[in-house]
């Protein structure tokens, strides 16, 4: 009985949504709740992030934003004491019941806080996924590499350099690569965690304009606290509380007139 | 008045620094002021005559079979135990006492891992005395060594890098091979080179386990003689301070020698990942 219902509120929820925008459900997340041993940091989290979209989250320090986000690939399997409750869906598969994380995390890709380049050659860490995907010809990997980078808007300034260590370039440049070194998995999901908050302005302008470009081929969920970038790149938002999604808009709407007072006042930067 | 206590601090600091190299320069230095005389083809690549001292290459052979078997062993083991105990096992009270007792086994005199050994392998096993009882003592000795350093080593890799290599649909194997591993390599490699230097400075454990046969080894199961036992007899027999300065030298050059070609070592791993 419970299960029927559900299926009709997803089945309202799409038909609802139908109405106002036209790409499919890329991530359908229903009831998610996350424990932390005994510390719940998510509550009965429900959004359907759809296709070719950049998503933004958006909400107070320690609000859950990472955690959510760490449960699209499944990065919180890394800690022990993780517990979940609820359903993912990416691409119509309930995530949490394949046992194949690999395949999950080469299909969504992630970009870090700070930029987590390895201390190998630019080359190398661009190649790298596709390598321990078992990919060894080397026109094939020349071909990955040059791709991923231009995709990421930084081929010009390395292509001399692609041999030296990635380490020597600079911090917006690193995460440009890093970018790359996403893209280069082919994903069908880009997720960034607060990817600008390490970088100076004009680095972090570059990456804004390159999630812009993105979106024509990925689906792109962004956690940021800079409300004008979230305002800049994303087409909807979810601004989260304590571990709650308290309100998931279209971006100019959660800015212009949002439904809930507590967005309002986060927005207009009364709290948080 | 800061200013003056910063200058105290700075002579102080610089005082340290002159101190602890000119006493290592005095100590070369007397060395190879005693030694250097003694030092000539003959001496180092001759055979031991009990008469007239004659040259030391049985016991270079000797240290070099010491070194390469203990460590042949003790490197792989340990850092498959320091990867075990710092990447996979739970980390509880069982790896807080495997720990506790590594650490402890670093600080244990080396003559009571000698007795150990003339025990153990020497009767027990029925080994003898000889190379292999000896090396597998130092294995013992140096293995902890190897431990600690490696899972040091480990930690100091960034958490990031782990997640950055699993977030692309790597395996935590590949991460370990491909990310992990290498990052640690330079501490992993100064524990080697840590190691290299208990095995060639080791005269107890060695006295007790591999006898001081003055002959070139038959093999790794004969009785033989270190460089370092060696100097030790001759100081003890013949007071013969020159010729145990002569030793000394090698042993310098030998360190040195390993030194630099694990550094070399080192670089080349580095490189190869470019
Ligand atoms: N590894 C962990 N173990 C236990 N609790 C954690 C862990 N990581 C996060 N938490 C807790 O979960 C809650 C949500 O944290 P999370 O990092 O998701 O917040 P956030 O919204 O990303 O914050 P910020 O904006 O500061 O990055 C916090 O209360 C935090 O203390
Ligand atoms: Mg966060």
């Amino acid at each position: 009985m419970n299960t029927t219902l559900e299926r009709k509120e997803v089945k309202e929820s799409a038909n609802v949504e139908h109405q106002n925008d036209q790409r499919s459900v890329k991530i359908s997340v229903r009831d998610l709740d996350l424990f932390y041993g005994e510390n719940q940091a998510l509550y009965q989290v429900s959004l359907d992030i759809r296709e070719k979209e950049v998503t933004a989250l958006i909400g107070p320090s320690g609000c859950g934003k990472s955690t959510f986000l760490r449960t699209l690939n499944r990065m919180n399997d890394l800690i022990d004491s993780v517990r979940i409750n609820g359903d993912i869906h990416i691409n119509g598969n309930n995530i949490y019941q394949s046992k194949d994380v690999i395949e999950l995390r080469t299909k969504v890709g992630m970009v870090f806080q700070k930029p987590n380049l390895f201390p190998m050659s630019i080359y190398d860490n661009v190649a790298y996924g596709p390598r321990m995907q078992g990919i060894k010809n080397k026109k094939e990997l020349n071909k990955i590499v040059e791709e991923s980078l231009r995709g990421a808007a930084i081929w010009d300034e390395v292509k001399d350099r692609l041999k030296t260590s990635a380490l020597g370039l600079s911090g917006g440049q690193q995460q440009r690569v890093c970018i790359a070194r996403a893209i280069a998995m082919k994903p069908d999901v880009i997720l960034m965690d607060e990817p600008t908050s390490a970088l100076d302005p004009i680095s972090t302008l570059k990456v804004e304009e390159l999630i812009a470009h993105l979106k024509k081929d990925y689906t792109i969920v962004i956690v940021t606290h800079n409300m004008q970038q979230a305002a800049r790149v994303s087409d909807k938002t979810a601004f989260f509380l304590n571990g709650e999604v308290i309100e998931f808009e279209q971006t100019d709407q959660i800015f212009s007139m949002p439904k809930d007072s507590r967005t309002e006042d986060y927005v207009t930067g009364r709290f948080g | 008045m800061r200013k003056f206590k910063d200058n105290l601090l700075l002579g102080l600091l610089w005082f340290g620094a002159f101190l602890t190299v000119a006493i290592l320069l005095i100590i070369v230095g007397y060395i190879f002021y005693k030694g250097i005389g003694l030092i000539n083809l003959d001496f180092i690549f001759g055979d031991y005559s009990p008469v007239g001292g004659g040259g030391i290459w049985p016991m270079i052979i000797t240290t070099i079979y010491t070194i390469v078997i203990s460590l042949v062993i003790a490197t792989p083991v340990g850092i498959l135990a320091a990867v075990y105990l710092q990447e996979y096992a739970k980390q509880g009270k069982l790896v807080r006492m495997i720990r506790f007792a590594t650490e402890s086994l670093t600080g244990i005199p080396s003559i009571i891992y000698g007795l150990f050994g003339a025990v153990f392998f020497v009767t027990t096993l029925a080994m003898g005395m000889s190379i292999i009882s000896a090396s597998l003592t130092l294995t013992i000795i140096v293995l902890p060594v190897i431990i600690r350093t490696t899972e040091e080593a480990l930690k100091t890799v960034p958490a990031s890098y782990r997640e950055g290599s699993l977030a692309l649909g790597s395996t935590k194997l590949q991460t370990l091979y491909k990310v992990i591993l290498p990052s640690a390599m330079p501490g992993i490699l100064s524990g080697i080179i840590l190691s290299m230097g208990r095995i060639i400075g080791e005269s107890a454990a060695i006295f007790l386990t591999a006898g001081t046969v003055a002959a070139m080894p038959e093999g790794i199961f004969s009785s033989a003689r270190t460089l370092t036992v060696h100097s030790y007899l001759v100081t003890q027999e013949s007071g013969d301070i020159e010729l145990a300065a002569a030793i000394g030298i090698v042993l310098i050059v030998m360190i040195l020698a390993l030194n630099f070609a694990a550094t070399f070592i080192s670089k080349k791993l580095n490189k190869a990942d470019y």
